[in-house]
């Protein structure tokens, strides 16, 4: 499997950006990670899906956006989110298309050798690209286009409870025109000519939410990730389990079913340790009956693999032991690339929680804060 | 004309509550206000030229919900954000 290096980072600060359903704030440590600074609201009650820094240059940010009022927008910084400016022209469907953006959800910065391109997953679903550093998009027709696009989302009874969504767009650094993208609901689909073309990746992924529940596409991937050190090993958590995925292999391998079964195996986010593509991290919570979407019990633990989804260890010293009814959404939990790697998420409640050991001890790093929709490391 | 412009439009007019613009419709006072104020009218108005849910338009005092609706120099034009908080 080819590997790429990828150097750790001195020690050094960490900026996680918190994007929440009333605003933008930062949390800005020392290099310890013992002490974490609050700052913000930027943006105080616009609904921020996502906000994400380019670590190509290391200084633009973005900044996906809307009120209850206003349509969505997308915000630029060009020096680490101290001043911002509008996109010139944001995501919107091709006029006449019938189709709106409701707000765009997923922001990727684009390959190294494309410096200014970024991408836009939006809800409903849809793709679109920037050249220009954000200021303005276009749709990428191969896949908003493309005649079987309905097909593969649904329509709105397919839809997940805040809107059907793209997310996860994910670019290989090997190769500026091999793309995935995840859709809840949808499926996860690839690309190798830059989008003009699209194929769905789903074989072995359980869909039993389905009447057939092993369609072509349909499923209801929560979070795919990409190893960055070996692009070929992907993982997803699913709305029905967790999974591998060795490339060119193109049928994902269940690694969910060696979770406790009294926690299951059903969560939203999936972390990925930035330099060992067997380390990886989840956050169960409640997926029976009707769905609670909470920390099993009340009881809530992160879950850490080291060998690829073979075994999973709990993870709980430092977070509540009862009575702790956590939510963590698909872009809410993240990890840094200091050595040993910082891991973070945060919760519908309004906390902002961090591991300085890769996830063996916790601390909350923020409280009271509004709905947590997203946590990036910058 | 006059234009009231509501609060979280006003990040837009460096918090002027009242800006002039022209236009023979609605729509075309809506794309008056984006030359002057870029990024406006996408805010309340979709990428298939209706009306944002929440947004609703007055013409001297009374509600217009299409963007076709005639204009004049001398009417006053009111941009409502619908209660939509929470």
């Amino acid at each position: 499997m080819a590997r790429t290096t990828i150097k750790s980072l001195k020690p050094g600060g960490v900026t996680l950006l918190i994007s929440t359903r009333k605003g933008l704030w930062q949390l800005h440590s020392e290099p310890t990670r013992r002490s974490w600074r609050l700052a913000g609201p930027q943006f105080l009650g616009h609904i921020v899906h996502h906000s994400v820094l380019d670590k190509r240059d290391r200084r633009t940010m973005l900044a996906a956006a809307r009120t209850g009022h206003l349509g969505p927008t997308i915000f630029r910084s060009p020096d680490r989110g101290r001043t911002w400016q509008e996109a010139k022209q944001p995501p919107a469907f091709r006029e006449g298309s019938g189709r709106v953006v409701d707000h765009t959800f997923w922001l990727t910065p684009g390959h190294a050798s494309t410096p200014g391109v970024w991408y836009a997953g939006t809800s409903p679903q849809g793709l679109f690209r920037s050249e220009d550093g954000g200021a303005t998009w276009r749709g990428v027709d191969g896949f908003n286009e493309h005649p079987q696009r309905k097909a593969w989302c649904g329509g709105d009874q397919d839809a997940t409870p805040d809107g059907p969504k793209m997310h996860s767009v994910l670019i290989d650094p090997r190769d500026a025109k091999h793309m995935y993208i995840a859709m809840s609901s949808g499926g996860v689909f690839e690309t190798t000519d830059e989008g003009a073309g699209w194929r769905p990746l789903n074989r072995g992924v359980r869909a039993d939410f389905l009447p057939n529940p092993d369609p072509e596409y349909g499923h209801d991937p929560h979070c795919v990730r990409m190893h960055p050190a070996v692009p070929d090993r992907l993982y997803q958590q699913n709305h029905c389990g967790i999974y591998r995925l060795d490339r060119p292999a193109d049928r994902w391998q269940n690694i969910g079913a060696t979770m406790p079964k009294r926690v299951g195996d059903i969560g939203f986010p999936m972390v990925l340790h930035p330099r060992d593509p067997d380390t990886l991290w989840v956050f169960p919570m409640d997926g029976s009956s009707v769905w609670p979407r909470v920390s099993p019990g009340g009881k809530p633990a992160v879950y850490r693999s080291v060998n690829g989804g073979k075994s999973w260890q709990r993870h709980a010293t430092g977070l509540p032991k009862m009575q702790a009814w956590l939510t963590v959404k698909r872009q809410a939990m993240t990890a840094d690339a200091n050595e040993p790697a910082g891991v973070y998420f945060g919760t519908t409640s309004g906390e902002v929680w961090g591991s300085r050991d890769e996830g063996r001890t916790w601390k909350c790093l923020a409280a009271h804060l509004p709905h947590v929709y997203a946590v990036e490391a910058a | 004309m006059r234009v009231l412009i509501p609060n979280p439009l006003r990040s837009y007019t460096a918090n002027a509550p009242i800006v002039a613009a022209a236009g023979t419709t609605l729509d075309e006072l809506a794309s008056d206000l984006d030359r002057h104020y870029p990024g406006m009218r996408f805010r309340v108005i979709d990428e298939q030229g209706a009306i944002r849910p929440h947004i609703k338009f007055f013409v001297n005092g009374a509600p217009k919900r299409s963007l076709s609706q005639p204009l004049s120099d001398s009417d006053e034009v009111m941009i409502v954000c619908a209660l939509s908080g929470g």
